[in-house]
């Protein structure tokens, strides 16, 4: 077994709910392995803050291989840390230096209230989908899948769109919260899709509309999203976001 | 322990490619003014649970949906790889019903239920149907047109996938059904509530209590029916592929409630997952089986050889594998090739520091593929070193999202070291019993996808769980709960002031009170750890009467002092992780108990359920079909009391069979 | 509220707002700069007040130069909705930021660049465009545009507050111009090369370009 001999110090937004003031505190933890994944790192600090009787740091995770898109630190001014590619729960100590201090904060933004220190609401998302991120297909009512040929080029696409695990990273790094990266992701899925065309107006600005709702900044196009998305999901599908928008504005025959 | 076989699975009577289209025709109907009136809870919202909770508020039955996640779209079937079974055979290559049922019957080492698993392979197709037409971005050939690709298990390619993803694609497909029907109001979402208990009035489930655990706040919720679509129960082993927040409370509570555990034991250990690297290991990494396609096989032929792999020459291995079972080779299933690297650990010959991992080498691969380029692009004479290049780029493409998080897990480079593996538990077989119609047995809670014992027997095939999952909740589900709601049509809503509501919610509070007034020494955390250590060593890949017998002791003990020592810190009335997981192992230690008597009471060896009493000479399972042919399902009697019904397996369309692969 | 306002008022539709506002502005910078360059004939004004004189009273261009000062207005006040939306949707900041690892500082600042660039442009207008145009409409006469720079530019402040005006502009056009083009949708892998090396060719020319006056004539280099 690898005895872990890396020394961490930690800063960590603690704030017991929603409605009170939050703070960092400092710790410090001797005896992290390099193989140490981030979150196993908080679990040693979390065992170590009980067994002091501190209460431990909440923070949100569930699958820890980096698919679930629950986990969400922003950790030294970057969501999900220094990685490209990866969520927290798969940047591992090595990623670090022994002595390192390390900050680690909530996802900021007003769409995402925290509950707990380091747990966000992320219900906003929930909603932009339910505003229109779905092809209305009652169950039963399919055809045989390969009666609708899809070109390899426009599926592949999709799924790159697709492959967005709704952590909030992109709002976190936006300079201006916004949720455009992970809207755009589900616009252009169905967008590219011959199954998303039906709906394809009424979605965009259904769920363009629940975004501004919910208090999410706009675009400015630095790009921050994309960089920092552990899914790589590009930028382009806020450019086809903004054509389906438009369109849809010009076109559609809601008045 | 007291046993009982009049186990009743109501699986209707004629010809098995006829039960299911006869009982859809004939089961009884709700009309639509009349399901507007009738309440469902469904608790979960992977892939069972999202289908099913879309597909009844479709119906146009009123839902609510309760997931402990943040959203719904974070349950575990996100993690799902390899892909979904179906039999569509657009291949060509002579899939059927009928070969999907046989196969997947015998996958599961002749545990499964006919009548089910015929069902589930009828539906498969319409699976695939329903989630094209929902947007899912299957994997397309050129012409447009579904790939498939082959798994374990099959000599047909009948599996869809969306690259390693295609749980993901599937789950985010069912989420999206889902939020359309929260947006239109028929479904009610409850994310961040943990269901923690069921509440039974005169005979039948009448809803449940949840923790909303952002306020604490415990809620009553009435319905006419209850569907726990609440995912499997392997992190009773602590380690495993399962997300950290799965567990088996609802599964649980139902139990205590009255519904049977059935085969709790069958657990499903998957070979190819990234080493324990130390004593802060939380969970494991799946290696998609994919990976044995092209990998070999083996540990030193030395005890304690410290070398590098790449470092240890040819003649110096023992492809294990290759050796013990020549004709499949480094493909045999998933419970052999668990089972024959804990052999070759347990005997020494283990690798890396832990010495708890075996090589999975693509060397042979790299250089087989290399010159396979050499002579497409006619190169003659090529060195070794361009072998090597060309060998590693075609590797690259084919696994190269995984070699990625192998080495950004390890730190170390697959293609220069071969990878260390070693199996972990996966998937759970074993769950709440239930009968044709997916209800327990109690009248009106339900149980879909892994939370049921049905269709995989003792040993799952790969890419069936999300099959299962979808065919629960899309395709039976909505038939077989109209046959028990036709008779609800005059209940009327359901009262959550019922003295009973009042009863069970009281029963939560006290428990909670009670975790929370202990302040002993112990975190929650660290009795998962001694638990999840005793099932590893004792009711694990391998199991024997001694050791389960201890388990079981060593068990009761630990529950014992959990009540007394566990420590939970901060408070009941707000947001709260260690109370969620103070709970949660309560349950997985009571559930470990009967894990390991279920495992002591089978005495023979059937899938992934291997009694070392039982084996054949060369060290095989030994499946006793005289007297072990059929379910358990374990009824709640009392603290450490059970008892046994047995609901006997009968094979009509199927000839039993010894299971080979030498 | 109307589909048009509404798009407009949504998040995207003030994208596309500053957008075309922007590229509209961007072709007015090249009239600008083309007319303004005549000076480099170095004829005394003769070419440059030629033009000047055209741009002045042709009624077309008068005409449009409305929708010019419109397109500035929308620019401006659509710009700083965006900077109060933008800065509401993030009430608290974060403590330790490092928004360099995934975007370039000047993407970021557009906001601060556009302020110095409004600042700039109060400035450059109270020296030529509104002085030019009070007069026109109590005279009727033009003034000499040409003598007024050569005597404006006499002064080295404000020679460097030119400049600087200029090295604004060209952080604001390095990520504005093909911001507008991502804005508007017009984001395609062959043409995307095409659009940053002529985004970024005609932020690095027109500010050099405009910079060089000012330089120019404190220099004696045009007289």
């Amino acid at each position: 077994m690898s005895a872990g001999n890396m020394h961490i110090k930690l800063k960590v937004w603690r704030q017991s709910n929603t409605n009170t003031q939050g703070r960092f505190e400092n710790y410090s933890l001797d005896h992290v392995s390099p193989d140490m994944s981030f979150l196993e790192m908080f679990d040693v600090l979390n065992e170590q803050l009980i067994e002091t009787g501190t209460e431990p740091v909440a923070f949100d995770h569930d699958c820890r291989e980096g698919i679930c898109g629950m986990c969400s630190m922003y950790i030294n001014g970057q969501p999900h840390g220094p990685l490209r590619g990866v969520t927290t729960c798969q940047l591992h100590m090595r990623s670090f230096k022994d002595g390192d201090t390390i900050v680690v904060e909530p996802w900021r933004a007003e769409a995402f209230p925290v509950i707990k220190d380091l747990v966000v609401d992320r219900d906003a998302f929930d909603r932009v989908i339910a505003a229109g991120g779905f092809v209305s297909v009652n169950t039963g009512n399919a055809q045989d899948a390969n009666s609708l040929p899809i070109p390899k080029v426009a599926a592949d696409e999709a799924f790159a769109a697709a492959a967005c695990i709704g952590c909030g990273a992109c709002v976190a790094a936006c300079k201006n919260a916004s949720a455009m990266l992970f809207v755009s992701a589900k616009i252009s899925q169905l967008a590219l899709l011959p199954q998303g065309q039906a709906e394809r107006s009424i979605r965009a600005e259904k769920m363009v509309a629940q975004m501004d709702a919910e208090g999410f900044g706009a675009c400015t196009n630095t790009g921050a999203c994309a960089a920092e998305c552990p899914k790589e999901i590009s930028l382009e599908n806020i450019a086809r976001m903004n054509r389906e928008y438009i369109g849809a504005k010009l076109s559609s025959s809601a008045v | 322990m007291a046993t009982s076989s009049n186990l009743d699975a109501k699986i209707p009577q004629g010809p098995i490619e006829t039960k299911w289209s006869k009982y859809k025709s004939s089961v009884a109907l709700v009309n639509p003014a009349n399901k507007r009136n009738l309440e469902v809870i469904v608790v979960g919202t992977g892939l069972a649970g999202a289908s099913a909770a879309a597909t009844l508020a479709e119906m146009g039955y009123k839902v609510k949906a309760f997931c402990f996640q943040d959203s719904p779209r974070r349950a575990h079937s996100i993690a799902a790889q390899g892909g979904i079974n179906a039999a569509k055979n657009y291949q060509n290559d002579g899939d059927s019903v009928y070969r999907l049922f046989y196969d997947t019957i015998k996958g599961g080492d002749y545990r499964a239920r006919e009548g089910n698993v015929h069902r589930l392979a009828e539906v498969s197709g319409n699976i695939i149907d329903q989630c094209v037409a929902a947007g899912v971005p299957f994997a397309r050939e050129y012409g447009g047109l579904l790939s498939n690709r082959s798994f374990g298990g099959t000599q047909v390619q009948r599996t869809f996938y969306a690259a390693g993803q295609t749980g993901q694609q599937l789950l985010l497909g069912a989420y999206s059904g889902l939020q359309r029907q929260v947006g239109m109001g028929t479904v009610k979402m409850y994310n961040r509530h943990e269901m923690l208990d069921v509440v039974n009035i005169d005979g039948k489930c009448r809803g449940i209590i949840a923790r909303n655990l952002i306020t604490g706040e415990i809620e009553r919720h009435g319905a006419h029916a209850v569907l726990l679509c609440t995912g499997g129960y392997g992190n009773v082993f602590y380690l495993s592929t399962n997300a950290m927040g799965s567990n088996v409370t609802a599964a649980w509570k139902a139990h205590k409630r009255g519904a049977y555990f059935g085969n709790p034991c069958f657990t499903q250990i998957h070979p190819t997952c990234i080493p324990v690297s130390g004593d802060h290991q939380s969970k494991l990494t799946l290696m998609s089986e994919s990976l044995r396609n092209d990998g070999r096989i083996w540990v030193p032929k030395q005890k304690n050889d410290n070398r590098p792999g790449n470092e240890i020459p040819e003649e110096e291995r023992d492809y294990y594998l290759e050796r013990r079972y020549p004709a499949f080779g480094n493909l045999v299933p998933r419970d052999i090739a668990s089972r024959a690297a804990k052999e070759r650990c347990d005997a020494g010959y283990g690798v890396g520091a832990s010495k708890l991992a075996v090589f999975l080498d693509f060397a042979a691969a790299v250089e087989r593929y290399g010159k396979g380029e050499a002579n497409k692009n006619n190169i003659e004479n090529p060195s070794k070193e361009d072998i090597t290049v060309w060998g590693k780029a075609v590797v690259k493409e084919k696994y190269g999202n995984l070699f990625d998080m192998y080495k950004q897990i390890t730190g170390e480079d697959p293609y220069e070291v071969p990878m260390r593996i070693y199996p972990a538990v996966h998937y759970t077989m074993g769950g709440l019993w239930v009968d044709y119609n997916l209800m327990t047995t109690v009248p009106g809670l339900y149980a879909l996808g892994e939370a049921n014992f049905s269709d995989h027997g003792a040993n799952r095939l790969g890419a069936s769980a999300l099959m299962q999952g979808l065919a629960d909740g899309y395709f039976v589900i909505p038939y077989t709960i109209g046959s028990y709601l036709a008779k609800e049509i005059g209940t009327g809503k359901i009262s959550t002031d019922h003295p009973e509501f009042v009863k069970v919610e009281k029963e939560v509070t006290d428990r909670i009170e009670t975790l929370m007034s202990i302040q002993g020494k112990t975190s929650p955390e660290l009795f998962h750890r001694r638990l999840g250590q005793i099932m590893w060593d004792k009711c694990g890949m391998a199991r024997n009467e001694q050791g389960l017998k201890e388990a079981i002791v060593e068990i009761r003990a630990l529950r014992k002092e959990f009540w007394k020592d566990v420590k939970v810190m901060g408070g009941k009335n707000e947001f709260n992780p260690e109370l969620d997981k103070a709970g949660r192992v309560a349950d997985f230690i009571e559930l470990g108990e009967l894990m390991c008597i279920d495992a002591l009471t089978r005495e023979e060896s059937c899938g992934g359920h291997f009694r070392e009493e039982h084996q054949t000479e060369e060290g095989e399972a030994l499946r006793d079909d005289e007297n072990f042919m059929f379910v358990s399902a374990w009824e709640h009697k009392a603290e450490e009391e059970w008892e046994l019904h047995k609901e006997e397996l009968i094979y009509e369309n199927i000839k039993i069979a010894q299971r080979s692969y030498k | 509220m109307s589909w048009f306002s509404q798009t407009l008022t949504s998040s995207i539709g003030k994208k596309l707002l500053m957008a075309l506002t922007g590229l509209f502005l961007i072709s007015f910078l090249v009239i600008h700069a083309t007319i303004n360059a005549m000076i480099f004939y170095n004829d005394g004004g003769e070419t440059f007040s030629h033009w000047g004189h055209f741009m002045g009273t042709n009624p077309i261009i008068r005409t449009l130069e409305i929708g010019l000062v419109a397109g500035f207005l929308i620019h401006i006040i659509d710009g700083l909705i965006l900077w109060k939306t933008n800065r509401d949707a993030r009430p608290i900041n974060y403590a330790v930021n490092n928004p360099s690892a995934n975007s370039t500082w000047y993407s970021r600042s557009m906001g601060l660049l556009g302020t110095l660039l409004l600042i700039f442009l109060v400035i450059h207008t109270s020296h030529f465009w509104i002085p030019n145009r009070s007069n026109q409409f109590a005279t009727g006469e033009e003034l000499d545009l040409y003598q007024m720079m050569l005597d404006i530019f006499q002064n080295p402040v404000v020679v460097l507050i030119y400049v600087l005006g200029c090295i604004s502009l060209f952080w604001h056009l390095l990520h504005g111009f093909k911001s507008a083009f991502q804005s508007l949708g017009l984001n395609h892998v062959k043409y995307n090369g095409l659009i940053s090396v002529v985004g970024t060719a005609f932020s690095i020319v027109i500010p050099i370009l405009f910079a060089l006056m000012p330089i120019s004539i404190y220099f004696g280099w045009v007289y």
